[in-house]
């Protein structure tokens, strides 16, 4: 059989919450062994995200187990060890996963590995070679590098709160944490070049990322028009600079929409033909695209005349066939049913002991001709303690024992 | 660190950013473009809002660290050039519309004749293949399909797409990370592979947790509730959506509120610093901060809590709000613009910001400095983007050919 990108590749897991989730994903997906790291006295907060899956079992507590918002995020293949840190066999044991790893990744604040001692330098005196990967909101140095990160916060430090939005209302957020899954492909990506690195050179590092950093980079352009033109972003609800019709019409029924887009005077044209060629739409001031700019409001209004007669899928169908962008406004369920997502396999079906059957588990946003993900659900907390001790690090059943009844996996 | 690797950049405007980010970590990142200039080249925004081509900014920004060569590849005679590049490379990214590149003779199978180790990556708003492969993929129509619209927005008009249209570097940024997994699997197998960025899935991660739990376990379909995209749960068990984004004196702030036990400290504190303000804070007087969460509150108090917070953010300042939430560890941080964020104090202590010369304009600029700080060397921005055909003479040179082959190129617009 073939060997899977990163066969061979161990890590020791420490990132909590979004950001090195999503980073770690990855590489666990494509062949990594990752071992990850908490305890049920200081969980990964994460685990107390609502929603939590029901139970028909009477009176069983809500427990770590049940988060819907932990689950969809964690769809990789890792083993569990708890391991309290108060307790110094637990540090022990941590640097005895440190030696056997290639990549250490942890997001915690600045600080709170280095009180442990497990800072980089830490981490070299063990695994000389180890790649060491922080993620946190700020960075590790500078006057903020100690305050937490959450990513509703960070995407409005990033610029990505101010970019949605009418000209006549406050703006809104993109998502709840946008920054939370963009700073994660450049994160994974610096992991990716250390290995390579690595194999060549047998040298290994010290990764310092900062959320908002990865972040910013996605917004170049207006950083740089802000300097050249002296111009901020405009908020200008669904209508483009450069051409319209642009925006989002209602169609039949209940709260839906279509998002349509024609880019071009050629597709305008296809986009009259597709309507049914009306006769207000062969009026010489829509033949442009600057006087369709000029006229975009009475436009959108004749365009959402059209729109609403039919079901979004029907509009999407008609216009796409004539080769107009348009898409329908999702909600949950057309994502869970949309045929184009279906066709890639992007809604992995799994059982889970706690949650039960659920289709929310998703590779990656890539495809690979010669390698298959292994998606897989959340790794129970310390579900493979005994397992890690005693066959990967090599420690004695009686001394795991003796471990456990001083609370080193508490 | 990838300076080993050499990358053949044939994307558009939506996945630039691809190859920018291989160049960041250090990979040989050249950008091909048609004889006369990219088309991207000629929309805006550009410097000082003059529209020559030689003054783009989002070319400036994702084509940044690449050489940039012309090149016709669909012309017969540029196609045998562009396979002899292909020899010397590891590495394609494109971001045609799909099919487009097998069409001119160039898909994977092709290319992997010419080297098979060569990765070819394509960059696309729904993918390759399935019902939408036809599709037309601008900006708001994948965002659409994406789940990203429905939920953004006020109940009262039609929900939103962005304002900067960036949508596809995310999926594009999928692309350059589903690269560095096949150059990975090549160590191991010795050959390349066709490597998908999808956009449309890319968004669908975004939102999986807010739209597709509730979804899955409850049937819910999330709707959109302006500014308050928080969903929690109050004592009579109704939903209240608590605001992400609030209005201060000169822009907006976000906040994080937690209101639990965990956070009482942090909770207390700040409402002390609202009664300095001569705010009254009603009820929340006696309220048990650190044994009470939303679970215990009342809509009314909610509601009640929601206009205090409101009167406190209108009475400050972006920069008084952010020197408080630093000083005291409160979640609240400023909704930055780009003027906010070349000044941000976090960012200029970490000498984020690069001055980048651009001699033909006479001036530099600043751009985002590296994703990542690492001990192996500088990752990120080195200098400015190719002008057209600016590399021409080295890359054609280095495949050997001569200046009289090169000037008859030129005059066929080959390159």
């Amino acid at each position: 059989m073939t060997k899977k990108p990163f066969e061979g590749v161990k890590i020791v897991q420490l990132c909590w919450a979004g950001v090195g989730v999503y980073t770690l994903n990855y590489l666990s997906h494509y062949g990594a062994t990752t071992i990850r790291v908490e305890t049920a006295t200081r969980p990964d907060p994460v685990r107390l995200f609502a929603p939590f899956a029901p139970t028909n079992k009477e009176s069983e507590p809500l427990g770590l187990e049940r988060s819907a918002f932990f689950s969809i995020t964690h769809t990789a293949p890792e083993y569990g060890i708890s391991l309290n840190f108060k307790q110094p066999e637990a540090i022990e044991i941590f640097k005895k996963l440190v030696a056997w790893a290639d990549v250490v990744g942890e997001g915690f604040p600045t600080g709170v590995m280095d009180k442990l001692g497990l800072d980089y330098e830490g981490l070299k005196k063990v695994n000389p070679q180890i790649i060491m990967f922080r993620t946190c909101g700020y960075g590790h140095t500078g006057p903020m590098a100690d305050q937490p990160g959450f990513g509703s916060i960070l995407t409005a430090v990033t610029m990505m709160d101010t970019m949605v939005g009418y000209p006549d209302r406050p703006p809104v957020p993109p998502s709840t944490y946008y920054t939370d899954q963009l700073s994660p492909m450049y994160a994974t990506m610096s992991i990716m070049a250390a290995l390579d690195y690595r194999r060549r050179t047998g040298k290994g590092q010290y990764i310092d990322h900062a959320q908002i950093e990865a972040g910013l980079n996605y917004m170049t352009p207006l950083i740089l028009d802000y300097q050249a033109n002296g111009r901020e972003l405009a908020l200008n609800g669904n209508k483009c600079d450069y051409a319209a019709p642009h925006g989002v019409y209602k169609c039949k029924g209940d709260d839906r929409w279509v998002a349509i887009a024609v880019m071009t005077d050629e597709e305008w044209q296809s986009f009259i033909k597709a309507i049914g060629s009306p006769g207000w739409a062969r009026e010489e001031k829509y033949a442009t695209a600057a006087g369709r700019l000029q006229n975009s409001d009475e436009l959108d209004r004749r365009v959402e005349a059209w729109t609403i007669n039919y079901p979004l899928e029907q509009v999407q169908e008609i216009l796409q066939s004539a080769g107009v962008g348009a898409g329908l406004v999702a909600n949950a369920k057309d994502l869970d049913e949309d045929p184009q997502l279906n066709h890639y396999n992007f809604y992995r079906e799994l059982d889970h002991p706690y949650m039960g059957r659920l289709r929310y588990y998703h590779p990656d946003p890539i495809k690979l001709s010669a390698a298959e993900p292994d998606i897989k659900r959340p790794v129970l907390l310390g579900e493979h303690t005994d397992y890690v001790c005693t066959d990967i690090l090599g420690i004695s059943r009686d001394e795991v024992d003796k471990l456990r009844q001083k609370g080193v996996f508490d | 660190m990838l300076s080993c690797y050499r990358i053949l950049d044939l994307t558009d405007e939506r996945a630039f950013i691809a190859g920018r980010a291989l160049s960041d970590f250090g990979a040989e990142v050249i950008k091909i473009e048609k004889p006369g200039g990219d088309p991207s080249r000629f929309r805006g925004p550009f410097y000082e809002d003059d529209p020559d081509p030689e003054k783009n900014l989002w070319w400036f920004a994702f084509n940044s660290n690449k050489k940039g060569i012309t090149l016709d590849i669909e012309s017969a005679e540029g196609k045998t050039i562009f396979k002899k590049l292909v020899r010397t490379a590891d590495v394609v990214v494109e971001s045609y519309a799909p099919g487009y590149m097998a069409s001119i003779g160039l898909g994977y199978k092709d290319l992997s004749k010419i080297n098979p180790g060569i990765i070819l990556t394509s960059i696309s708003g729904f993918g390759q293949e399935g019902p939408y492969q036809d599709y037309k993929d601008p900006d708001i129509v994948v965002r659409a399909l994406g789940g990203l619209i429905y939920t953004a927005g006020y109940d009262d008009r039609p929900p939103l797409t962005v304002s900067y249209h960036h949508t596809h570097t995310i999926g594009a940024m999928n692309g350059a990370v589903g690269t560095m997994i096949a150059l990975s699997h090549r160590v191991h197998t010795g050959e390349g592979q066709h490597v998908e960025g999808i956009t449309q899935q890319a968004l669908d991660i975004i939102c999986s947790a807010e739209i597709e739990g509730p979804y899955a376990l409850f049937g819910e379909i999330p709707t959109r509730h302006g500014r308050a995209r928080a969903e929690v749960t109050l004592k009579d068990s109704s939903t209240f959506y608590n605001p992400l984004l609030w209005e201060c004196k000169d822009g907006y702030v976000a906040l994080n509120l937690l209101l639990n036990p965990a956070s009482a400290r942090n909770n207390l504190s700040m409402m002390e610093f609202i009664k300095r303000d001569g705010i009254d804070i009603g009820s929340f007087e006696k309220w048990d901060w650190d044994k009470k969460s939303w679970e215990n509150m009342s809509r009314e108090q909610a509601e009640e809590l929601m206009e205090i917070l409101g009167k406190f953010f209108l009475n400050h300042t972006k920069d008084e709000l952010l020197k408080l939430a630093t000083e005291n560890r409160f979640q609240l941080g400023p909704c930055n613009n780009a003027g906010d964020a070349l000044k941000y104090p976090q960012l200029v202590a970490r000498g984020f910001w690069k001055e980048i010369e651009h001699p033909e304009l006479g001036t530099s600029l600043k751009y985002p400095g590296g994703a990542v700080m690492t001990t192996q060397g500088y990752v990120g921005i080195k200098h400015r983007a190719p002008l057209i055909g600016e590399h021409n003479d080295e890359i054609y040179q280095e495949l050997g050919m001569s200046a009289g082959e090169l000037k008859n190129l030129k005059e066929q617009k080959v390159i």
